[in-house]
C-alpha cells in the first residue's frame, strides 16, 4: 500500500540506514558488534527504555508530552517492593506485576485526570506529578537501594537462552522479559491501529478541537492515555529491578529525556498526530547503541553523550529539513498550478 | 412555495452575560434553496449558526426543522435532522488519511470501536464519488490544497445524510478559480434537493450563488428578500447601516519626477520585464490572478527577494534594494498580504505595534524610551486614522480585520514614508472598514504619498486607483485608466479568458 514516495518521505528508513551504518563501522573497527553476546547485551539494555518509550510515544501523538513515567516506574516498582518484603511475600511475581502496574495505574490516572477534566498543560503537570512520586518516593518511604523478595529476584534469573562470544568467551543471557516489551508493543500496536480509542489519540494530535467537534471523548481518551502511561510505567519498574536483582529507586529517574529525544528521534511529530511504533523501536536501538557499543571502538562513555546529542540534532535535523522542503514543493507546485 | 421549509427559526434571542447576541432573529430556508446569511463581524451569524447546530441554547426562540418545532437543538439532535456545519477550518484531521477523515465521523456516529480499514475505504470511496471528486484516499490531509480540504468537508458532511448545508466563510481561503469549483459543488448540490445557508460578507458572492438573503446587524434581522432585487448600495446600507457613496480616486498633485522607477526588472520564474514609474499623489494598481508575479514583483521592491536583472530607481537615484533595512531607509513601506502572520505582533498592545518602527526616534540617550512621547504618538494615529480600541494597551488580537489593519498602516505612517505599498489591503475586512480604508488611501494619496496597491477585488481597484497595471503570468499584459474600465474588462484581461 505504501509507494515508494511516501516511503522516502518518512524518518523510518533513515533511521534504520543510521543503525545499519554505525553497526557495520563499529563491526569493522572491533569485529565484536555482530558476536551473539554483544547483540543480547544490547537487547537487554533496550527492554526497559524500549517499554517507557511506547507510552511516551502515545503521548506525544496526542500532542502531549510526559516526563513524569520515570517517577511513576520508581515510586511504583519501590512501593511494591517494600511491601513484599514486609510481608515475606514468597509466592508469584505476578502479584508484584499487577501491584505495581495497579499503582503506576492511579498515579497515571491523577496526570490524566488533571489533564483531560481540568485541562492543565501537560508539561506542567507531569513535571509537578514527577517532582511530588519523587518526592513521596525518598520522604515518605525514606528509599535508598534495596534487596528485592525472592520470586522477583527468581524471575530476574528465568533467561531464555545465553549466547557466547567464541573468541572472548563472554556469556550474555536473554532474559524472559523480552515477551513483556513484546507483548506490550503488540498491544499497543492493536490499540493505535485498530480501536477507535487509538485513531482518537492520532485525532486528538491532528486537531483536538475538530476531535472534540467529530464527536470524540476527548476527556475519556486523555484520562485512558495518561493512566495506560502509567501502567506500563508500572510493569517497566518490576522488569528493571528483577532484571537487577535489587531496587535502587534512583536508577530510571534520568531517562526521561533519553526517552523522549529516541521517540522524537525514531520520526514522532513532537506537535502531535504522526509517529509510529517501529520508528519509536528504531530510535531507542539507535539510542542504546550509541551508550552500549561505542565502547567497542574505544570511544569512552563520556564521548557517548556528545555523540548521542549529535546524533539528535542531525536526526530531528533531517525530519525538520524534510518536512519544510515538501512544504516548499507543495508551495511551488501550487504556485504553477495557479 | 407551499412547500414545508428545511428550516425556519422565529424569534431566537440569546444574550451573553447582558450582551444581547440575537435579538429576536427569523431566518427560513426552503428544501434546495441557496440562501445567504451575510453580516459584518459581531453582527450575530456565528451565534445563529451555533444555535441551528445546537451548540447554544436560546434564550427565546423556536427551531422548526422540516416541520417538527424544538425550543434548542443538541449537537447530536442537529446531526440527526440532517444539518450539518462546514466551519471555517474545515475542522479535519491534518495528519490523518483522506480515508479516516471522512471515514471517523461516521463511525463515531455509529458508535464503533474498532475500527475497520475496509468498511472505512468503502465509506470514504462512496463519499467522494458523490460529489466527483478524484483524490487518492491515502494522502495526508495536510498534504491538500485548501480547495480540497474544503471538498473533504463538504462530502464529509454529505455522509451524514445532510439535508442543509451550512458554510461558514467558504471563500475566505480560497483563490478564484476554487471559489468557482466550490460553486458548481454547490450547484451540484442544489440539484439534489439540499440547502445550503451560506455564511458570508462577499456582496460578489452573495450575488453569484444565493437565491435569497437574510442580513443581520448588531444582532438583528434587517433585511431580507430575493438577491435579484439587491445591489451594491443597499447592500452595504443593510450591512453598516452607513451610506457609502461611489467614490473614485482622483489624481490631483501628481509630481513631476517619479518617486520610483522600475526598469526591466526581472526575477525568474516569477515575473520578467517589468517597467513602470510612481509619482507622488498616485495610486498605482497592480492587479492580477495569484500566481502572477503581483507578490514577488512588490517583495522584490521591499527587499524581501533579490531580482536577477533590472533596475530600480528611488527619487532619480538608481538604488540596490539589498534588504528590508535598505527598502525602510530609502521610504518604502510595505503591508502584506497576511498581515496577521507577517505584519503585527498580534498579542502585543496596539501601542507597542504602533511604535515598534519608530523606537529609535522615541527613545532618548542610552536607549530609554520617552513615555510620554509614546503616549502622544499613540494617541495621536488612533485618532487620525479612528482606530476603535477603547484602549492602546489591548492586544491587537482583539481587534477586528479593519482595525488591525489601520494599525499595520499607521505604524508606517508614523514613519518617513514616500511610498507605501499595500498587497489585498482589505482582504478579510469588514465592509465598513473596506470604505474606512479605501478612504483613507485616496487621502493618504492627495496628500503626497505614492501609493501601490497589489489586488484583485475589483471594484476596489476601480475605486482607488489613478493607474491600473494588469499583471499575468510575470508580465505586464496593459495598463488602464480606471475611470475608462469596467470590471469586466480587467477581468478578461487578467485571466487570459473572454
Amino acid at each position: 500500500m505504501i509507494s515508494l514516495r511516501r516511503m522516502t518521505k518518512r524518518s523510518e528508513p533513515y533511521v534504520f540506514a543510521v543503525i545499519v551504518a554505525l553497526s557495520l563501522l563499529i563491526q569493522a573497527r572491533s569485529g565484536q558488534f555482530f558476536s551473539g553476546n554483544n547483540l543480547v547485551d544490547l537487547t537487554r539494555s533496550l527492554i526497559v527504555p524500549a517499554m517507557f518509550s511506547i507510552g511516551c510515544m502515545m503521548v506525544i501523538v496526542s500532542g502531549g508530552i510526559d516526563v513524569s513515567f520515570p517517577a511513576i516506574a520508581s515510586l511504583a516498582m519501590f512501593v511494591t517492593d517494600k511491601v513484599l518484603l514486609a510481608s515475606n511475600y514468597s509466592g508469584n511475581v505476578l502479584l508484584a506485576y499487577a501491584m505495581s502496574a495497579g499503582l503506576g495505574l492511579l498515579m497515571g490516572a491523577l496526570n490524566g485526570f488533571l489533564i483531560g477534566f481540568l485541562r492543565l498543560p501537560t508539561l506542567v503537570v507531569t513535571l509537578g506529578t514527577s517532582s511530588l512520586y519523587t518526592g513521596l518516593m525518598y520522604g515518605a518511604f525514606a528509599a535508598s537501594a534495596s534487596d528485592v523478595p525472592p520470586s522477583i529476584a527468581n524471575h530476574g534469573k528465568e533467561i531464555l537462552f545465553t549466547a557466547t562470544n567464541a573468541s572472548t568467551g563472554l556469556t550474555s543471557n536473554m532474559p524472559i522479559h523480552i515477551f513483556i516489551l513484546i507483548g506490550a508493543l503488540i498491544l499497543a500496536f492493536f490499540i493505535l491501529r485498530y480501536t477507535m480509542l487509538g485513531r482518537g489519540i492520532y485525532a486528538i494530535g491532528g486537531d483536538e478541537i475538530a476531535a472534540e467537534r467529530a464527536g470524540f471523548n476527548v476527556r475519556g481518551i486523555k484520562m485512558f492515555l495518561y493512566s495506560f502511561v502509567g501502567l506500563l510505567a508500572g510493569i517497566t519498574g518490576i522488569v528493571r529491578i528483577s532484571m537487577m536483582s535489587y531496587a535502587d529507586p534512583s536508577t530510571m529517574l534520568s531517562m526521561d529525556m533519553t526517552v523522549i529525544a529516541a521517540v522524537v528521534l525514531g520520526g514522532t511529530r513532537v506537535t502531535g498526530g504522526v509517529g509510529t511504533l517501529i520508528g519509536t523501536v528504531l530510535g531507542i536501538t539507535l539510542m542504546t547503541m550509541l551508550s552500549n557499543s561505542l565502547i567497542l571502538i574505544g570511544i569512552p562513555t563520556y564521548w557517548a553523550r556528545a555523540f548521542t546529542g549529535a546524533v539528535i540534532i542531525i536526526g530531528t535535523g533531517v525530519t525538520a529539513h524534510q518536512t519544510f522542503s515538501s512544504r516548499r514543493r507543495r508551495s511551488q507546485m501550487q504556485k504553477a498550478k495557479a | 412555495m407551499g412547500t414545508t421549509p428545511v428550516l425556519k427559526v422565529e424569534g431566537i434571542t440569546k444574550s451573553f452575560g447582558g450582551v444581547q447576541a440575537l435579538k429576536g432573529v427569523s431566518l427560513d430556508i426552503a428544501p434546495g434553496e441557496i440562501h445567504c446569511l451575510a453580516g459584518e463581524n459581531g453582527s450575530g451569524k456565528s451565534t445563529l449558526i451555533k444555535i441551528i447546530s445546537g451548540v447554544y441554547e436560546p434564550d427565546a426562540g423556536i427551531i422548526e426543522v422540516s416541520g417538527r418545532r424544538f425550543s434548542h437543538l443538541t449537537p447530536k439532535e442537529a446531526i440527526n435532522l440532517g444539518i450539518q456545519v462546514i466551519y471555517q477550518d474545515f475542522s479535519v484531521f491534518p495528519n490523518l488519511s483522506v480515508m479516516e477523515n471522512l471515514a471517523l465521523n461516521s463511525e463515531l456516529m455509529d458508535n464503533r470501536k474498532i475500527m475497520n480499514y475496509k468498511r472505512a475505504r468503502q465509506i470514504a470511496t462512496q463519499a467522494v464519488t458523490q460529489i466527483g471528486m478524484d483524490i487518492d484516499l491515502d494522502e495526508r490531509v495536510e498534504n491538500l490544497s485548501v480547495a480540497d480540504k474544503q471538498l473533504i468537508a463538504i462530502s464529509r458532511a454529505l455522509l451524514q445524510n445532510a439535508k442543509l448545508i451550512i458554510m461558514d466563510e467558504p471563500t475566505s481561503a480560497l483563490t478564484k478559480r476554487e471559489v468557482k469549483a466550490l460553486f458548481d459543488v454547490i450547484k451540484k448540490l442544489q440539484t439534489r434537493g439540499l440547502s445550503i445557508l451560506f455564511v458570508s460578507h462577499k456582496l460578489d458572492e452573495v450575488f453569484e450563488i444565493s437565491e435569497r438573503y437574510t442580513i443581520l446587524r448588531s444582532g438583528e434581522k434587517v433585511a431580507n428578500g430575493s438577491t435579484g432585487e439587491l445591489d451594491r448600495k443597499t447592500f452595504a446600507y443593510y450591512m453598516t447601516g452607513r451610506e457609502f457613496a461611489d467614490e473614485k480616486y482622483v489624481a490631483k498633485n501628481i509630481g513631476k519626477v517619479p518617486v520610483l522607477s522600475v526598469k526591466e526588472l526581472t526575477l525568474e520564474g516569477a515575473y520578467s520585464n517589468i517597467s513602470f514609474d510612481l509619482a507622488a499623489g498616485e495610486i498605482v494598481a497592480i492587479t492580477g490572478l495569484l500566481g502572477s508575479g503581483r507578490t514577488e514583483l512588490v517583495e522584490t521592491l521591499f527587499g524581501i527577494l533579490k531580482p536577477d536583472s533590472g533596475e530600480i530607481a528611488i527619487k532619480g537615484k538608481r538604488l540596490r534594494i539589498k534588504n528590508v533595512k535598505t527598502a525602510i531607509r530609502s521610504g518604502i513601506g510595505y503591508v502584506p498580504v497576511d498581515r496577521l502572520t507577517e505584519g503585527l505582533f498580534l498579542p502585543q498592545s496596539v501601542e507597542r505595534n504602533l511604535i515598534v518602527s519608530i523606537l529609535d526616534r522615541l527613545s532618548a540617550r542610552l536607549g530609554f524610551l520617552r513615555r510620554n512621547a509614546l503616549a502622544e504618538t499613540t494617541t495621536k494615529w488612533i485618532k487620525e486614522l479612528s482606530i476603535a480600541t477603547k484602549d492602546p494597551e489591548l492586544p491587537v488580537l482583539a481587534l477586528s480585520g479593519g482595525n488591525q489593519q489601520k494599525v499595520v498602516l499607521a505604524r508606517w505612517l508614523a514613519t518617513d514614508l514616500s511610498i507605501l505599498i499595500l498587497n489585498g489591503p482589505t482582504m478579510g475586512v469588514d465592509i465598513g472598514a473596506k470604505y474606512d480604508i479605501h478612504s483613507l488611501m485616496r487621502k493618504l494619496a492627495s496628500n503626497g504619498l505614492a501609493i501601490i496597491i497589489v489586488s484583485d477585488d475589483l471594484p476596489e481597484v476601480l475605486a482607488c486607483s489613478s493607474r491600473i497595471l494588469v499583471m499575468r503570468d510575470g508580465v505586464f499584459v496593459k495598463e488602464l485608466d480606471p475611470a475608462k474600465t469596467t470590471e469586466s474588462m480587467l477581468s478578461e484581461l487578467s485571466t487570459g479568458i473572454a
